[in-house]
């Protein structure tokens, strides 16, 4: 499935926003790759900068307040550098994005079929006949019913699944090369839920797109990525397989992320371990280590902001900024016969 | 606070009914139909116990929580409360109940006034309800410290806290006149997963020192495995199934049940990968014009002719388990020959038991 010559490389990206209270940085040196048929996961919590390092890659974060450093080369284009027009060429033909909301992502006063064939014909000389054909073909193959018909429809007589597949369908209309998901079903049910992961997890078997997954939920992430990279307040902490994350994770915060879930397999436990404090304000991050004013192991060198390197066992792609020896980190992470962050007393 | 009823369960709820009128026309409104947000609805929920109610969107769970605490009325159906009939109880004689029965919200941005600061937010219903100003500070500090807030938080405003802050503000208020029922609306689905385990925690500490009652209502099969003692499952505003906690995961009789379970992913890449996963295709129907029989029948894989033609009675298997299906999954031929129509059925349901094969 995923294999080759990386098709997007992220290099040391910072975005920083000025702001009444100072300089947010919001991204903090993110580096990644992501090769083509792949699916890379990019979890963290609300404020971890992983919307802003998606929407970077698309230029939509672009806007006088906003500096920029670092590179992201797709294909022969560095996108962060890029000017407008290079970018209008890339953008939805070649990277095409979902967004979390579908409510609010689709023109409310224009027909379904209408925004898809915008999307078809804006990239190519296609006469608007064979347009309207594409379009519902499009619709079609993302499973809405009665194609033809509901192409006529206003988003707001479609439900939010309906919403959320037409979103993919003009997402998928040009046969992009990568596609950009931030919180793809965050706003649906769980039944929908599955269905749209199975849509995207389609695309990539059939298309060889690569995906980059920003999400918040670890069981979406079990279920359809190759690779994961956890962010929290601005830097990338972990990065590994899935399998490696899930079952050899190296960052405390990974821990805690891990053992925060509650599980839908699992019975009720006395207590969920919960990651004490609250994240870090960009405006004015702890000094070294980002996590440290919230882990319990933390010790003298995380005054130190640790780099991203390979310190475990397992596979050399395998990163993680914490200081901890690799020999310590299986006992110190097993908290109830599970992976989770002891209750120690961080100082919140 | 007032006498408890002898035993009896603290909240009882009898064919609740909610029909909201969809109207027509530009000068003149006819009602062209209703809403059945909720349609037939019998629970009971006792003391120091906690209900997850769990459906997908628009199944009608955020109606039921509200209409149950009257701040909607509903359209047909009784609630009691300690045993009083409080379903057309005026607003008057409601008020000292009110204080019993209290609400958290889901969205912690939109449920705190913004221009109020927390000790008025906090203090507003112990205003209401006379406590004097003095009295008021006093109380405030000990609801925030026992939300795990501090003192210096009282003069601040909602916007200069995170939302899992807000949330501890939000149960600080519904703590504050001491009541037996809070009824927590998705009150974690807002936050982050690192804070919600928190807000779980929480909540499970003050039901077990203050002996509260909870109606939890989510859309997450798996926060609610987490804090319930039973689960009702709900869909297209009737009761499915309604199990003791455990057993809903280990033995779902119901195929939606079965589809929601399969429908989560699980936080385990092997597992996942490992696990048979029933898919429902399709979306929820239209509940102006909900479908004949059992309501889910549109999208089931086991439905036959009697599920399009027969309303499903709710069944009572051992346990207390019910499930209002005809052809019930994971249980055996000898436990199907012992189930008993049970008296929370809709009373549009057939008589139909389901048959061992």
């Amino acid at each position: 499935m995923s294999g080759g010559e990386p098709i997007l490389d992220v290099r040391n990206l910072r975005v920083s926003f000025s702001t009444e209270e100072g300089d947010v940085q919001a991204v903090d040196g993110v580096s990644f790759q992501l090769r083509p048929g792949e699916v890379l996961a990019v979890v963290g919590e609300s404020g971890s900068g992983k919307s802003v390092t998606a929407m970077t890659l698309m230029g939509l974060t672009r806007s006088p307040n906003a500096r920029f450093e670092g590179t992201a080369q797709f294909r022969d284009t560095e996108l962060v550098n890029a000017t407008d027009d290079e970018l209008r060429q890339i953008r939805g033909a070649q990277i095409a994005m979902i967004f979390q909301d579908p409510m609010t992502s689709l023109n409310p006063v224009q027909r379904v079929g209408d925004q898809i064939m915008e999307q078809i014909t804006a990239h190519g000389e296609i006469p608007e006949a064979q347009a309207r054909t594409q379009a519902v073909e499009m619709l079609d193959r993302v499973g809405i019913p009665r194609a033809a018909e509901r192409a006529r429809s206003y988003p707001h007589e479609f439900s939010g699944g309906m919403r959320q597949r037409a979103m993919i369908a003009m997402a998928v209309s040009c046969e992009p090369d990568v596609l950009i998901a931030d919180e793809p079903t965050t706003a649906l049910d769980v039944t929908i839920q599955a269905q749209i992961l199975q849509q995207i997890a389609q695309l990539r078997e059939d298309a060889g797109v690569g995906v980059i997954l920003v999400t918040h939920d670890l069981g979406v992430v079990a279920d359809v990525a190759d690779r994961i990279a956890v962010m929290y307040a601005g830097q990338i902490v972990e990065r590994g397989t899935v399998d490696e994350i899930f079952y050899d994770p190296q960052h405390p915060y990974t821990w805690g992320l891990l053992g925060s879930i509650t599980r839908v397999d699992r019975d009720r436990p006395g207590r969920l371990p919960a990651i004490g404090g609250v994240p870090p304000s960009l405006a004015n991050p702890p000094e070294g280590c980002r996590f440290r004013p919230r882990c319990p192991h933390a010790f003298e060198p995380c005054t130190q902001v640790p780099d991203l390197e390979q310190r475990g066992a397992s596979g050399s792609g395998h990163v993680d900024r914490c200081f901890l020896s690799a020999q310590d980190k299986p006992r110190l992470r097993e908290v109830d016969g599970q992976v989770g962050l002891t209750t120690g007393s961080p100082s919140a | 606070m007032s006498e408890s009823n002898g035993g009896g369960p603290l909240l009882q709820i009898e064919h609740l009914k909610q029909y909201f009128p969809v109207a027509s026309g530009l000068l003149v409104h006819r009602t062209v139909g209703h809403v059945h947000a909720v349609d037939d609805v019998s629970f009971d929920l006792d003391e120091g116990q906690t209900l997850g109610l769990v459906g997908e969107s628009g199944c009608g769970k955020t109606t039921l929580s509200r209409s149950l605490l009257r701040l909607i009325e509903p359209t047909e159906g009784s609630i009691a409360f300690q045993g009083q009939d409080v379903t057309h109880m005026s607003m008057r004689k409601l008020r000292p109940l009110r204080s019993e029965m209290q609400m958290v919200f889901q969205d912690p941005f939109a449920s705190l006034n913004p221009r109020k600061r927390v000790v008025q937010i906090v203090g507003a219903p112990l205003t209401l309800h006379g406590v004097s100003k003095g009295e008021i500070a006093d109380r405030v500090r000990e609801l925030l410290d026992r939300v795990g807030l501090q003192a210096e938080h009282m003069n601040r405003f909602p916007h200069e806290f995170s939302g899992g802050q807000r949330q501890r503000i939000g149960i600080a208020r519904a703590l504050a006149l001491e009541p037996k029922l809070i009824v927590l609306d998705e009150p974690v689905s807002a936050l982050d997963v690192s804070v919600q385990a928190q807000i779980i925690n929480l909540l499970d500490d003050i039901q077990d020192d203050l002996g509260l009652t909870y109606l939890f209502v989510a859309h997450d099969l798996s926060v609610v495995r987490h804090v319930s003692d039973r689960i009702a499952v709900m869909y297209l505003g009737k009761l499915m199934e309604v199990s003791p906690a455990e057993e809903l995961y280990t033995k779902p009789i119901h195929p939606y049940t079965e589809a929601l379970l399969g429908a989560v992913p699980v936080p385990d890449p092997r597992e996942n990968r490992a696990r048979k996963r029933v898919a429902v295709t399709g979306e929820p129907p239209n509940p102006i014009d909900p479908p004949s029989g059992c309501v889910f029948h549109t999208r089931c894989p086991h439905a036959t002719d009697v599920c399009r033609e027969v309303e499903p009675p709710l069944a009572r298997y051992a346990n207390g388990h019910l499930a209002a299906c005809h052809h019930p999954q994971q249980v055996s031929s000898d436990e199907i020959r012992a189930v008993e129509r049970s008296d929370q059925s809709p009373l549009s349901a057939g008589e139909e038991l389901p048959q061992a094969s």
